[in-house]
C-alpha cells in the first residue's frame, strides 16, 4: 500500500509540474486531451482489466455526458457544475439498469450487445437533430466557472482536466487494492469459484460497470465546457476501438498503464502529422500485434522483454563460470 | 390500394436485404461453430468483395463475368492469411483477445482499403440492367432478383455441403466437439481454416450482389457485418435455415420500418432487435435454451 503511495505521489507531481516544461505551447493543448483521454481509458480499464468485461460502447457514455451536460447548460441555462453532477448521476443510472441484461452475457456476446448499445446512441445523436443539432453538432457551451476563474485557456483547462484525473486515479488505485479490487480480480479470473467463495459477482459487475459510465459521463462534461462545441463523430464506434487500444496498449489492469496508452495515442497522431487521416490503420494494426506479441500491455511487457534480455546475459555467463 | 402497393414494395425490396444478411450472418456462424469465436471482421469481407469487382473491372477493365470470381478469389484469400497470421497465433487465447484481435483485423482491413482506394462512395453497374419490372403494383430492380436467386443457390451448395460431403461433416463434428473431432483423425486446425474460406467467400460475394443496388464505400462492412450477426443472433448462430430466417426478419423490418416510421433511425431497428435478443432470447428466436452461452 505504501508503495502504491509513492506511485501516485511522484505520477501527481509529474502532472502537476507537467505545465512548467509546456506552458504557452501548443503541447498544453494536447495534454488537456490527453487528461480527458486518461479519464476514459482509465474507466474502461476499471471494467476491462479487472472485472474482465469487455465493452465496445463506451463511447456513448462519453457522448451522453457531452452532450448532456452541453444541452442541460447551454439550451437550459443550468449551473454548468449542476449539470455535470446530474448528468454523470443519471448515466450512472442508466448504465446500472442496463447492466443487468447486458452483463449477463459474456465474451463475443457481450461485445456486440456494447457495440449495438453503442451504436444506438449514436444514431440518436445524430437524429434527434431538435435537441443535439445533429450531424452539424451542437455549439455555444460555456466554459466552466469557479468564482473569479474561467476555464478558458490551455493551461486552466489543464489544471480543471487534470484534477478530475488525478482523483479518477486515486480512486481507482484504492478500489483496486481493495476487497471490491480483489473481488472483481477473482471474477477476472474465475467467475464462478468467485461466486462460490461469496462474491456477488453479478452485482460487482454491474456496480462497476455504472461507476465506469460515470468517470466516462463526466469526462464527456468536461470534453463539452473545454471544446464548448460537440458532434456525432466524437462519440462514434472508432472512438470506444481507440480506447479499447489505449487500455491493450498500456495493459490491463494497470490504472499508469492506462495513463501511458492515453498518452501515447494522444500524442503519436501529433508527431505523426502525415498519418492524418490513417492513423486508424495504425490502431488496428496496433491492436494486433500487442494481443499477439504483449498481451499484458506495456506496462508489464517492457519489464518482461528487458528480464528476457538480461536472463540471456545470464544464462550466457552461468554457461561459461 | 395505394398503401398495399407500398407495402409490397417494401416487403420486395426488405427481402432482397434480408437475403443478403442472411449469407453474412450464415458467415458468422459458420467461423463462430468452428472456433466459438465471433469475427468481427466478417463485414470486411463483404465490403472487399464490392471493392475488389469494382477495381478489377475498372482498373483491370475486366469483364463483370471474370471481375466477379477473381473477387471472391482474392477476398477469400485475405480471409485465409487473416486466419493464419491472427487466429491461430492466438487459438488458446481468451474470448477477449480474440475479441481484440478480430477487431483489430476488421481496422486494419478497412483502412488498408481506404489507402488502396479511397473514400468515397461507388456503384456498381448491375448485373442486368436497371429497367424496373412490375409486379402487382409494385416496381422491381432486376438486381433484386439477381439477389435472391444468387442466394439460394448458395444456401442450397451450403446445406449439400455441410450435409453432404467429407470436409462438410468433418466440419459439423468440430462444432459439436473439437477434442473428439480431433480423435477421430479430422484435422482440426484445417476446419477452422476452411471456416474462414467459406465465410470469406460468402461474405464477398454478398458484398458483390449488393453493392449494385447500396453502392460500395471502404466503410460498407461495418454496418452491413453488424446486421449480418443480428441475423446470425435472431437464428440461434445457426448456419441454416433459421439464420435465412433471421435474416429476411431483419430486412422486412428495416425496409418497413425506413418507409413507414423514419429512415434516420433505419439502422437503430437491427441494433434494437440485436439487443432485445440478446437479452430475452440469447439462444435465437427458435432455439431451445441453453444452460450458458459463453
Amino acid at each position: 500500500m505504501k508503495k502504491e503511495l509513492i506511485k501516485y505521489a511522484v505520477f501527481a507531481i509529474c502532472i502537476l509540474l507537467a505545465p512548467l516544461a509546456f506552458s504557452g505551447n501548443y503541447l498544453m493543448n494536447v495534454l488537456v486531451f490527453v487528461g480527458i483521454h486518461t479519464l476514459l481509458a482509465v474507466a474502461l480499464n476499471l471494467l476491462l482489466g479487472y472485472a474482465g468485461q469487455i465493452s465496445l460502447g463506451h463511447a456513448a457514455f462519453f457522448g451522453l455526458g457531452a452532450y448532456g451536460s452541453g444541452i442541460l447548460s447551454t439550451t437550459y441555462e443550468w449551473n454548468p457544475w449542476l449539470a455535470m453532477l446530474v448528468v454523470a448521476l443519471v448515466v450512472g443510472g442508466l448504465a446500472f439498469a442496463i447492466g443487468f441484461p447486458i452483463l449477463k452475457l459474456k465474451g463475443h456476446y457481450l461485445a456486440m450487445a456494447t457495440l449495438g448499445m453503442g451504436i444506438i446512441v449514436y444514431i440518436v445523436f445524430n437524429e434527434w437533430v431538435a435537441i443535439t443539432g445533429g450531424p452539424s453538432g451542437f455549439s455555444g457551451i460555456p466554459n466552466l466557472e469557479l468564482g473569479p476563474v474561467v476555464f478558458d485557456s490551455d493551461l486552466k483547462n489543464y489544471y480543471l482536466v487534470w484534477t478530475f484525473v488525478l482523483g479518477c486515479v486515486l480512486l481507482s488505485v484504492n478500489l483496486a487494492n481493495s476487497r471490491i479490487g480483489r473481488a472483481f480480480r477473482a471474477i477476472h479470473d474465475a467467475e464462478v469459484a468467485a461466486r462460490v467463495m461469496g462474491v456477488n459477482a453479478r452485482l460487482l459487475k454491474v456496480q462497476v460497470f455504472a461507476l465506469s459510465a460515470m468517470i466516462c459521463a463526466i469526462a464527456g462534461s468536461l470534453y463539452a465546457h473545454v471544446m464548448t462545441f460537440v458532434a456525432p463523430p466524437s462519440f462514434g464506434f472508432n472512438i470506444s476501438v481507440e480506447l479499447l487500444t489505449m487500455v491493450v496498449i498500456g495493459g490491463l489492469g494497470s490504472i499508469y498503464g492506462s495513463f501511458l496508452g492515453a498518452l501515447l495515442l494522444t500524442m503519436l497522431p501529433e508527431f505523426l502529422r502525415f498519418m492524418h487521416d490513417y492513423d486508424i490503420v495504425f490502431y488496428g494494426g496496433l491492436l494486433m500485434v500487442m494481443t499477439i506479441f504483449m498481451p499484458g500491455g506495456l506496462v508489464r511487457g517492457i519489464p518482461d522483454l528487458f528480464r528476457k534480455i538480461t536472463g540471456l546475459k545470464n544464462k550466457k555467463g552461468g554457461a561459461h563460470a | 390500394m395505394e398503401l398495399g402497393n407500398q407495402l409490397l414494395q417494401y416487403m420486395l425490396s426488405g427481402l432482397s436485404t434480408g437475403a443478403i444478411y442472411a449469407l453474412i450472418g450464415i458467415g458468422f456462424s459458420i467461423i463462430y461453430n468452428a472456433t466459438g469465436i465471433i469475427n468481427f471482421a466478417q463485414g470486411e469481407f463483404v465490403m472487399l468483395g464490392g471493392m475488389l469487382t469494382l477495381f478489377l473491372m475498372e482498373t483491370l477493365k475486366l469483364p463483370l463475368w471474370a471481375a466477379i470470381p477473381l473477387a471472391v478469389l482474392l477476398a477469400t484469400l485475405v480471409g485465409l492469411v487473416f486466419e493464419r497470421l491472427a487466429i491461430r497465433p492466438l487459438r488458446k487465447a481468451s474470448p477477449i483477445s480474440l475479441v481484440i484481435i478480430t477487431i483489430g483485423g476488421s481496422i486494419l482491413i478497412r483502412g488498408l482499403s481506404m489507402l488502396i482506394w479511397d473514400k468515397d462512395t461507388h456503384a456498381l453497374p448491375p448485373f442486368s440492367g436497371d429497367d424496373p419490372i412490375m409486379i402487382a403494383g409494385a416496381t422491381v430492380l432486376p438486381q433484386h432478383f439477381w439477389i435472391l436467386g444468387i442466394t439460394v443457390v448458395l444456401i442450397g451448395l451450403n446445406k449439400w455441403f455441410f450435409s453432404h460431403t467429407i470436409s462438410g461433416k468433418a466440419m459439423r463434428a468440430c462444432s459439436y466437439n473439437p477434442r473428439a473431432a480431433g480423435l477421430v483423425g479430422i484435422d482440426v486446425r484445417r476446419m477452422v481454416l476452411l471456416s474462414f474460406v467459406i465465410s470469406a467467400a460468402m461474405g464477398s460475394l454478398a458484398g458483390i450482389i449488393v453493392a449494385p443496388l447500396t453502392m460500395t464505400s471502404y466503410d460498407v462492412g461495418v454496418m452491413l457485418g453488424l446486421k449480418g450477426f443480428c441475423a446470425a443472433i435472431i437464428g440461434g448462430m445457426s448456419s441454416g435455415i433459421p439464420t435465412v430466417i433471421g435474416g429476411l426478419i431483419l430486412g422486412v423490418l428495416e425496409s418497413l420500418g425506413a418507409g413507414l416510421i423514419s429512415s434516420g433511425y433505419k439502422d437503430a431497428i437491427a441494433f434494437v432487435i440485436l439487443l432485445l435478443i440478446l437479452f430475452i432470447r440469447p439462444q435465437g428466436l427458435f432455439g431451445k435454451p441453453e444452460s450458458e452461452r459463453v
